[in-house]
Order: structure tokens, then C-alpha cells, then sequence
């Protein structure tokens, strides 16, 4: 028996250690593009960029870690193409035999398409040298233009700032981080952010950018017409599943590859986890896309059981993590248009949260700067406890206290 | 160089040298000690790097923040009077040796 495994990132390895975990004992080789020690993305945007903080890369697992679990890790390797009647995989060192093969090959940054988008000091943040680029130009950067106030922009507007930069975030849509955040809360954003003294420029995209003498990138000129001088450029305009692969090989794919609730594709030998997957999901309207460690490591633990012969669903409540400076954003749950909305806590004190209900039930939450909230959330949203808005609304009403009145019923693993 | 001793919930210890300025929880992940995960990479946000740390060594650590404090009333693993974030605790000259236990789970 044999797993092949594309990808060594954050799903990628934690399928291959779960399957070893719950008693796997076959071959395990996971092939990675990227050269050297996976390692953790979220930090990049945090705490390496900080000031005075060390810039080493954070490993998803130690270097013992292979040897000690018998995985085969091909690094600086790249999947070519799948053959599906040999069950083989071609890479640029050889081939590859499956009776297991799971994409986990994560997103790409999609790319800008403007004019002067590809000059020098125009950077995007997704890999580990990305990083090193962004933190060798950071301490020299004055004045640093931002396209896109999405997660990863506004953390690196964080960065920026504590670097003690001129920040300013051309956004095409009215809101920041408006396709992951309720209104109330990406507006709440929107006045924290300027009054941190960052320029926040919404409904404004970016036209072209202009180089210097110099040749490197010196203005960023919006589809309003205004100029703002950029010696650093960060775009974060969003990312696109890896998903040419799979298609090419004849797997359905629709923003990502598509997989029914045990996480497999038509193929029953083929599955998809993380970033590049497209899934069912109980807490959605629909099929969804996630991109979080949250959601790679869930499904990593799922596949591993999928592989092994359990025919359970993947059920596992998303949640996630931004930091941005002062603010620690944490959500639990999806967030839908229709949700009825109710606030808990102190938006002037920069400590609250957001209650989503549907159907009058609690179905998501949205909390700054509010941990209790968050995980109490997390444990009454994967329990499927019904918090309703009266309870919510009823004198003293905490969501922790909510988690030790309740009874729960124990989370489906 | 400072040294940090994981002991496993079945009583196995490993001991690691570490550079000042690691944290428990970095040294842990980075060495491929079983029991702590950091799923947040250090951000007290996850709660997946919970520990007990010997009582002769608690004086030596820096208070707890209200983040960490939070984050562990919603550790997995019950909550006692040693119990820390093993991300919020870096080693140094001050704190140049510490035991912890590793809780029996994180998830
Ligand atoms: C800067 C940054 C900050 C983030 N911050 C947060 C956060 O705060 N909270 C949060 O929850 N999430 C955060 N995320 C998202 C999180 O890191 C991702 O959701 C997670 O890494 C997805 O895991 P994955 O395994 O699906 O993909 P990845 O970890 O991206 O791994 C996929 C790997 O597959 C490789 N690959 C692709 N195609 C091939 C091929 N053909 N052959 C070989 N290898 C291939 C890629 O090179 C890559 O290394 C952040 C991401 C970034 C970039
Ligand atoms: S690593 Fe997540 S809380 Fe410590």
C-alpha cells in the first residue's frame, strides 16, 4: 500500500502524520515544490515582519519528524502530471506509484495584470522567500502602498506601521476584508484601522505604477486619478487554488477540486484537502473554500480516516485567525448576507463580538480582541448546541457560562 | 545554553538544549516532542501548546496576560495553577532550565 501526498504544507503533513497516527503502516511520500523544512505560513505576516522580532521560519514539524515516522519528503520536488489508469504520478525526479493520492498543493497568489505590476519593490506574501524579501526592504521603507485590504494586506499594514512606515491600502471593494467579515465588523475594522493612522482608500483600485529614476516602483497611480508615492509595494489581492493538476488528469474542478463530504474526488484513489479543495460543508450555505490552518489540519485528520475506510462526513467548524497590531481577530462559524446580527461587548473598547444567527440560531461569531468569546463560541458551535437569540439576550448572558450551562452533546469527531 | 524537559503523560522525559530567546513551544515543534502542537504558531490563539510546569520553576515566569489566561479556561486538557502557554515562554538568562508535563490531549 502506498500514499502519494502533493504538497508539504500545512494539510500535507498533518495527513501524513495522522495516517501514521491512527495506525497506518504503508508507504507515505510527500512530494513539495518548495525547497528545504516545511514550515507554518501564518507567522510570516506577523510575528517574522515584526520589529526586533526573530526572523526565523516556524517548521510544521521537526526534522526528526520523517525519519522517525518513516515519510519519504521529495523536497524542491514538483508534481508533473497524474496518470490514473497506472495510478502514477510523474515528477521532476521520477515516478511515483499511488493507491492513495491526495492534492494537497494550496493556493497561488493571483496576480496583478496592471501596467509597471511586475517593477522592482513590487512584492506579494506567500512563501517563506517572499517573506525574507519583505523583511530585508521593510526597515528602509518609508512610504508603503498596499493593494487589497484583505487578511494578508492588513496584517502586513500592521507590520508596516509598527516599522514606522506611511501606510496606505487601495481597496476596490466599499469594505475591508469584506468577503470573509459581517458588515459591523469590517466596518468596525475600517475606523480602526484609520485611526491607527492608516489611509484607507476605498472603492479605489489600482490603475498602474510608476517607476522612479531608479527604475524601481515609486508611485501607485488608482483608477481615481491620485497618485501615492510607494517605494514598497505589497499586493494581496487574493489567491487561486492549485488546482491545472487535477484537471488535467480528468478530475472535476471548480474553484478547486472538487470532493464530496469524505473529502475524495469522483476518483475514489484521489482526494483534496486544504486550500485547493472545494467542498460540502454543514456550516455553509453550499460548497465552500477555505483557506485556513484550521481547515488543512481538519482535513488532513479527515483524509487519514477517509483513507483508512471510515465513511464518516467531514463536518469540522471552520474558524480563524488574523493579527493585526493591536487587534486580534478570531472567527468561529460562516458568517452568511441573511444573518441576523447581534453585538456582545464594547465596540469602543476595542473588546466585542459578533453573533450570527440564522433561523434564529446561533450560527457563527465574529469576536475582537476577545478570546472567551472566541473559544466558548467554538465549543457551543461544534457541540451543535442551539443558542438562541433569547437566551443570547437574557440578563448576565456570557457565552462561556453558556458553554457550562449547556449540556453539551460531544462534538462528532 | 538553556534546557527545557518535556515529560510525556506516561512519565518518558526528553531534554532539550535550546538558543536563548526560543520558546517552549518553538523548541518543542521545532525537536518533534509529541503532545504540543501550536496550530496558531505562537499567537495565543489556538491553545494546542498547554503545559504544566514544575512548581519550583513558576516564579521564574513572566505573568500571564489576559490572552493567555483566556485561551487557557478553553484548553482541552483541565486547567491548574501551573498551567501556561508553551508559546509565551521564552528561554533566557533568567529562565535558563524548566520541567513541564504535557497534558494528555490538545484537541
Ligand atoms: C502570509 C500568510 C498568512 C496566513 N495567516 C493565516 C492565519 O493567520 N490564520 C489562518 O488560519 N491561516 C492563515 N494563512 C492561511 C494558511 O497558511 C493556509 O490556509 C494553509 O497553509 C493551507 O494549507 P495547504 O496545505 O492547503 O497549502 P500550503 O500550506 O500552501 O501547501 C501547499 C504546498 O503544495 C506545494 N505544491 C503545489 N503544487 C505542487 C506540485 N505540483 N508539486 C509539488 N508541490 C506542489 C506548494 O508549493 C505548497 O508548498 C496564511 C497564509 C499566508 C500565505
Ligand atoms: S501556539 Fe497557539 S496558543 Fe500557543
Amino acid at each position: 500500500m502506498s500514499v502519494v501526498i502533493i504538497g508539504a504544507g500545512q494539510a500535507g503533513l498533518q495527513l501524513a502524520d495522522s495516517l501514521r497516527t491512527e495506525g497506518y503502516d504503508g508507504k507515505i511520500e510527500v512530494i513539495g515544490e518548495e525547497f528545504g523544512v516545511p514550515y507554518q505560513r501564518p507567522p510570516l505576516s506577523k510575528d517574522y515582519l515584526a520589529p526586533g522580532k526573530e526572523a526565523a521560519p516556524l517548521p510544521l514539524r521537526g526534522p526528526s519528524f520523517f525519519l522517525d515516522k518513516h515519510i519519504t519528503l521529495h523536497a524542491g520536488v514538483r508534481a508533473l502530471t497524474v496518470d490514473r489508469p497506472e495510478r502514477t504520478v510523474k515528477t521532476t525526479e521520477g515516478m511515483l506509484e499511488y493507491d492513495h493520492l491526495v492534492f494537497a498543493t494550496g493556493a497561488r497568489n493571483r496576480m496583478l495584470s496592471c501596467p509597471g505590476a511586475l517593477l522592482p519593490g513590487v512584492h506579494g506574501l506567500k512563501t517563506l522567500s517572499d517573506a525574507e524579501a519583505l523583511h530585508m526592504a521593510l526597515p528602509a521603507a518609508r512610504n508603503i502602498v498596499i493593494i487589497g485590504a484583505g487578511f494578508i494586506g492588513l496584517e502586513f499594514a500592521a507590520a508596516a506601521l509598527a516599522h514606522g512606515c506611511n501606510v496606505t491600502v487601495l481597496e476596490f471593494a466599499p469594505r475591508p476584508m469584506g468577503r470573509a467579515l459581517t458588515p459591523v465588523m469590517s466596518e468596525w475594522f475600517a475606523g480602526a484601522l484609520r485611526s491607527q493612522g492608516i489611509s484607507l482608500r476605498l472603492d479605489e483600485g489600482i490603475e498602474r505604477f510608476e517607476p522612479g529614476t531608479d527604475g524601481r516602483v515609486a508611485a501607485a497611480i488608482s483608477t481615481s486619478g491620485a497618485s501615492y508615492p510607494a517605494d514598497l509595494v505589497l499586493v494581496g489581492i487574493g489567491v487561486q487554488p492549485n488546482d491545472t493538476l487535477a484537471r488535467d488528469s480528468g478530475i472535476e474542478t471548480s474553484n478547486g477540486i472538487v470532493v464530496d463530504e469524505t473529502l475524495r474526488t469522483a476518483d475514489p484513489a484521489i482526494l483534496a484537502i486544504g486550500d485547493c479543495a472545494n467542498f460540502p460543508s454543514a456550516h455553509s450555505l453550499g460548497n465552500l473554500r477555505l483557506e485556513s490552518v484550521q481547515n488543512a489540519t481538519d482535513q488532513g485528520r479527515h483524509a487519514a480516516r477517509t483513507i483508512l475506510g471510515t465513511e464518516s462526513p467531514y463536518n469540522a467548524l471552520p474558524w480563524f485567525w488574523s493579527t493585526q497590531g493591536p487587534y486580534k481577530l478570531q472567527m468561529a462559524g460562516i458568517p452568511q448576507p441573511n444573518d441576523d446580527i447581534l453585538i456582545l461587548g464594547d465596540q469602543s473598547e476595542a473588546k466585542f463580538s459578533v453573533l450570527c444567527f440564522r433561523q434564529g440560531i446561533l450560527a457563527a461569531v465574529e469576536s475582537v480582541n476577545n478570546a472567551a468569546d472566541h473559544m466558548a463560541a467554538r465549543k457551543l458551535l461544534s457541540a451543535g448546541t442551539a443558542i438562541t437569540r433569547n437566551l443570547v439576550e437574557s440578563e448576565g448572558f456570557t457565552l462561556k457560562a453558556a458553554t457550562r450551562e449547556v449540556s453539551l452533546v460531544s462534538p462528532v469527531p | 545554553m538553556p534546557s527545557v524537559t518535556y515529560t510525556q503523560p506516561n512519565g518518558t522525559q526528553q531534554t532539550l538544549q535550546v538558543e536563548s530567546g526560543t520558546t517552549l513551544m518553538r523548541a518543542a515543534v521545532n525537536n518533534g516532542v509529541d503532545g504540543i502542537i501550536g496550530e496558531c504558531g505562537g499567537q495565543a490563539m489556538c491553545a494546542t501548546c498547554h503545559v504544566y510546569v514544575r512548581p519550583e520553576y513558576a516564579q521564574a515566569l513572566p505573568d500571564i496576560s489576559d490572552d493567555e489566561d483566556e485561551m487557557l479556561d478553553c484548553a482541552t486538557a483541565e486547567r491548574t495553577d501551573s498551567s501556561r502557554l508553551a508559546c509565551q515562554i521564552q528561554l533566557n538568562a533568567e529562565l535558563s532550565e524548566i520541567v513541564v508535563d504535557i497534558p494528555v490531549g490538545q484537541l
